[in-house]
């Protein structure tokens, strides 16, 4: 038998069962149906034509008169039907693409991995999530022969897919500058020169970008318009702005960065984050920089990383989890 | 998560006031609205932004943008009203120093 003359003969019988005594099994039989017919694309217009032929064969008693008001109803429902099939090829081509952006933002992963770098005098933690699939955040770590570690921290403004094609493209440039070239102020300068050249004028890049030398420890930084992050004096316990200013990377091509400098002892902390941290939005508004060091100097005697974590989960809870904006923080602690 | 955009114009100006968010879900339109009036040749447009409450990467995008195309077509773009965050903002960013900000130079609000 075809499946449309089983469905037929089903419904019939169900129909045929609940004419009789209107019991409760043919209620339950009928949402199965219903259910089976959506799995198989039968549209209502079909169902409604069914339900025709059905009375019909059955020779059950109603008004003849009444048969030709099925056709009113039939052609009532056929726009349903339209939009419903409407709604199935939608739903394919949603499917699609969810996967393509699955694929897309794992291949991002891979891509854009760093490292953690692994050096005696420093702990470094680092957490980035994005506030939708693809994230506009993003840092990298490289650490050279001798022994310096270099940290970018950038969010690219504009967000979503061509945000981290963007990202692909600085990550690129980074890693192929040359050799031994990791002064702050030179990465910027020839990352601005990239980023003006080849991305759509309305996109921009924020990027701080350091480098701590593990000789004479001393933390080398400039910004391209990015959230300045915090010193912790281990021996004041106070907080300081890493202050540097500089404009953003691509807005112009002569751009030069300000080189600072920050001599770093035992205990003390380098913060550095996304604007995801600092414009961090609640219900009341927003998180007060003081909100934030008081979260940090809470768990500032645990390991980088588990500070790391801690601020994010406060900052989470305090968002009522719901991300407005792309989250990363990177921590490093000098602790020899 | 609402923005108002309002744009008069004068022989001399084009004057947009902005009231409400700029963020990542208000900036698109903000773009598509002002971002006619920036291809016009010289054209002058002023910015009142005393009613934003709130601005973040996405909407100083918005910023950039207009700048680039004002420049590149011989206008001029001007920013007042900006509060104190929005102030750091720009200043952050470098953008300050480029672009014309809370001067309120003639027949400002």
């Amino acid at each position: 038998m075809e499946f449309r003359e089983v469905m037929q003969e089903k419904y019939k019988e169900i129909l045929e069962s609940y004419m009789k005594d209107q019991n409760e099994q043919a209620l339950y039989l009928s949402q199965k149906f219903s259910r089976k017919s959506i799995e198989h694309k039968i549209s209502p217009e079909e169902i409604i034509s069914l339900h025709k032929t059905a009375l019909l064969d059955l020779g059950i008693e109603f008004s003849e008169a009444m048969l030709p008001s099925f056709d009113i109803l039939l052609e009532v429902m056929m726009a349903y039907g339209l939009a419903y099939r409407e709604h199935q090829n939608l739903r394919t081509i949603q499917q699609e693409l969810k996967s393509e952006i699955e694929v897309a933002a794992n291949m991002q992963q891979t891509l854009l991995g760093t490292q953690v770098p692994d050096v005696d005098c420093l702990d470094i933690g680092a957490i980035s999530v994005p506030a939708r699939q693809m994230s506009g955040d993003y840092y990298h770590f490289v650490q050279d022969e001798q022994g310096a570690v270099s940290v970018a921290i950038a969010d690219v403004i504009g967000k979503g897919i061509p945000a981290a094609l963007c990202m692909s493209m600085i990550k690129y440039s980074m890693d192929s500058l040359p050799e031994g070239q990791y002064e702050p102020s030179q990465v910027l300068e020839s990352l601005n020169r990239v980023v003006e050249q080849n991305v759509d004028p309305t996109m921009f890049i924020t990027m701080f970008y350091g480098m701590y030398n593990t000789v004479n420890h001393t933390f080398y930084y400039s910004s391209a318009g990015h959230e300045p992050g915090f010193f912790y004096d281990h021996k004041t316990k106070d907080f300081k702005e890493l202050y540097a200013k500089g404009l953003l990377l691509g807005v112009s091509k002569k751009t030069k960065y300000r080189q600072f400098e920050k001599k770093v002892e035992v205990g003390d902390i380098i913060l550095l984050m996304s604007d995801g941290v600092t414009e961090c939005r609640t219900e009341e508004g927003f998180i007060e920089v003081d909100t934030l060091k008081g979260y940090i100097q809470k768990y500032i005697h645990l390991e980088a990383q588990e500070i790391a974590d801690k601020v994010y989960k406060e900052l989470e809870f305090l968002q009522g989890f719901q991300l407005r904006d792309d989250f990363t923080l990177i921590i490093l602690k000098r602790i020899k | 998560m609402n923005i108002t955009i309002d744009v008069k114009e004068t022989e001399l100006q084009t004057k947009v006031r902005i009231a409400g968010e700029i963020d990542a879900y208000t900036a698109p339109k903000l773009r598509e609205t002002v971002f006619p009036y920036t291809e016009r040749e010289t054209s002058n447009i002023v910015v009142d932004l005393s009613e934003v409450s709130y601005m973040d990467s996405t909407g100083l995008g918005v910023f950039v943008g207009l700048f680039k195309s004002l420049n590149a077509n011989g206008g001029t773009l001007q920013l007042i009203g900006l509060s104190e965050r929005l102030r750091r903002l720009f200043d952050i960013t470098g953008l300050a120093d480029i672009m014309n900000i809370n001067s309120e130079v003639e027949g400002g609000v």
